[in-house]
């Protein structure tokens, strides 16, 4: 599978993130390559083999639900490009 | 006296508690080092005034008799992934050009209840992804080495500006980590040492996410004691990282001189890789020279699913962060693009916040975990990761450590690779491997090659094996003898 423009409009629309016009042909030749690339994977037999996404094997540990810090909405808020009171705001979502 | 910028965090200690120096003298001689090195634009934000007040602390400790320990007083550069509280973190990205975290980050609060002291958050490929700390929205870190020809070259990367800064004596230790080589590679471009810890063994909480099953917090130092001492103080199980594995703290100085006869040591045959120069070939034969010289003994081992390595990390890692990333929306942190919808806010402001590098990758991984690829690219991976893992662990079934090169090549010029993203990504082709295991690994300076560039030699060892691994590196360096050269011994 290789990147065309339309892919790279739609990946690029997936990751929000606006890609220029005169970006996507270089794009989708740069993705190509690298896709192309990592498809080496496939001469590699994996049938029976179980996927990792935990390198130490352990299970995640567990507890209580309760609350252990917070109560700090102006350290929360410090950073926050706008804000009211002490919400975060966002352009209008709900017609 | 010796410039107090010669020493190593180990000797200046001993100087400390001898009361020969005192530690706002040994920080203001690396501040002012720091000052007549701007060029080399080693960090990205310069904390003097945190380092003197910290170095005052320290003396008032040690003068009533309550100094903390090896590490009390010694000044430190941080790459700046690591969240410190009231400092700007920026990831090296445009999108967290403002951001002033209100907590610190595990690692950095451990470093400052051991006494160290920050000299400023040092430069880093833009959110550590790079090899060669050219990504940054802060500019390229300039390497403190240079050729016989005398032209620029990259520091390695993604933490360039720390192994800059402990090469060109700006700082005595620095803090970096490591996703897929961004501690051990710099480390080797730069003639120091660079530890990347056992996957869980250093806390995560509080350092910029790249990719979580991978990053690991780790030390870049002058010398492997150096590098024990400063492991000795970040290590430890944190509850506020679910991946942080509880296992006892050690003080990972105890054996490091005990030597390593009759250890075994394996010479992975798949490591000889295409058009690699042959100083490098030269000089992992003498490493093996260096250990059966001290009573080891090398052997073949057969890391079979090696050359699969790269290509997985380059579906896992660009997945995790694409992830990791979609924080960066314009909304609880960072720089905010005005939109008029909250889908054109976010678009802009990660089209302005988000570099080329980092662009490439979120793309790359929103694709590899998009619906109908999912198991063709990313869980495909997971598994040759597995494959991968199991390489190491039948190695390990014959053999106590893996010696390699650290890099295929020496230091580059910043031109050569920054245009071709993938022959970017075959600099990490000998560290990639344990980072997918999980595995602790140390680089150590080698040698100078024909350019009087510095060359890296990298042990891979057991997981939670460190001790053992410092002990292995600490008679490759003295082997190594490489002694104190630094890049100020090439400008006579």
């Amino acid at each position: 599978m290789s990147f065309d423009r339309k892919v790279v409009y739609n990946v690029a629309n997936l990751a929000r993130i606006r890609v220029a016009e005169e970006n996507i042909d270089n794009l989708a030749t740069e993705l190509s390559a690298i896709i192309k690339w990592v498809e080496q994977l496939n001469e590699v037999d994996t049938y029976t083999v179980q996927a990792m996404n935990n390198v130490t094997n352990s299970t995640l540990p567990q507890r209580n639900d309760s609350v252990l810090d917070g109560g700090y909405p102006k350290d929360v808020l410090a950073n926050a490009p706008e804000s009211v009171d002490d919400y975060f705001t966002v352009p209008k979502v709900v017609e | 006296m010796t410039d107090l910028i010669d020493l190593t965090i180990h000797e200046a200690s001993a100087s400390l508690t001898q009361g020969e120096f005192s530690a706002e003298e040994l920080v203001l001689a690396h501040i002012k080092s720091i000052e007549t090195q701007r060029d080399l634009n080693m960090f990205i934000t310069e904390t003097p005034e945190v380092a003197i007040q910290g170095a005052r602390e320290s003396d008032l400790r040690r003068s009533k008799g309550m100094a903390l320990g090896c590490m009390d007083g010694i000044p430190v550069a941080v790459k700046d992934l690591f969240c410190t509280k009231g400092i700007l973190t920026t990831a090296g990205s445009r999108i967290l050009s403002n951001f002033v975290p209100t907590y610190e980050s595990t690692i950095t609060e451990k470093m400052n209840n051991a006494g160290a002291v920050l000299l400023g958050k040092s430069n880093l490929d833009e959110f550590a992804m790079g090899s060669s700390t050219t990504t940054s929205f802060y500019g390229s870190t300039i390497n403190p080495w240079r050729s016989k020809k005398r032209v620029d070259l990259v520091p390695g990367g993604s933490s360039g500006g720390s192994a800059a800064a402990v090469a060109a004596q700006a700082a005595m230790g620095a803090l970096g980590t490591d996703t897929g080589g961004s501690i051990r590679q710099p480390a080797s471009f730069c003639g120091v040492v660079g530890l990347k810890p056992t996957y869980g063994r250093c806390s995560r909480w509080g350092i910029v996410a790249f990719a979580s099953s991978l990053d690991q917090a780790g030390p870049i130092t002058r010398s492997v004691h150096d590098a024990a001492i400063f492991l000795s103080a970040i290590a430890g199980y944190d509850a506020k990282d679910s991946t942080s594995v509880p296992v006892d703290p050690l003080d990972f100085e105890q054996s490091l001189y005990s030597g390593i006869k009759g250890m075994k040591f394996g010479i992975p045959k798949e490591y000889i890789v295409e058009n690699m120069p042959a100083e490098i070939t030269k000089l992992w034969e003498k490493g093996i020279t260096w250990l059966e010289d001290r009573g080891a003994e090398c052997m073949e081992v057969s890391l079979p699913h090696t050359k699969y390595a790269l290509p997985a990390y380059y579906i896992i890692a660009p997945a995790e962060a694409s992830s990791n990333l979609a924080r960066y929306d314009g909304v609880r942190y960072g720089i905010r693009e005005k939109g008029d919808t909250l889908d054109e806010m976010y678009q802009l402001t990660r089209a302005k916040g988000f570099g080329d590098e980092v662009q490439r990758r979120i793309l790359v991984g929103t694709y590899v975990l998009s619906a109908g690829y999912y198991d063709a690219y990313y869980v495909k991976a997971q598994k040759v990761r597995t494959l991968i893992a199991e390489d190491f662990v039948k190695a390990f079934k014959k053999v106590e450590a893996i010696l390699t090169p650290t890099t295929p090549s020496a230091a580059f010029c910043a031109k050569e690779k920054c245009n071709d993203p993938i022959s970017m990504y075959l600099n990490d082709v000998f560290t990639v491997p344990a980072s997918l295991a999980g595995l602790p690994g140390i680089s150590v300076p080698g040698a100078l090659d024909y350019n009087g560039l510095p060359l890296g030699l990298q042990l891979i060892g057991k997981p939670f094996e460190e001790e053992t691994l410092l002990k292995a590196a600490q008679a490759l360096e003295e082997g190594a003898n490489f002694g104190r050269s630094t890049p100020k011994g090439l400008e006579v």
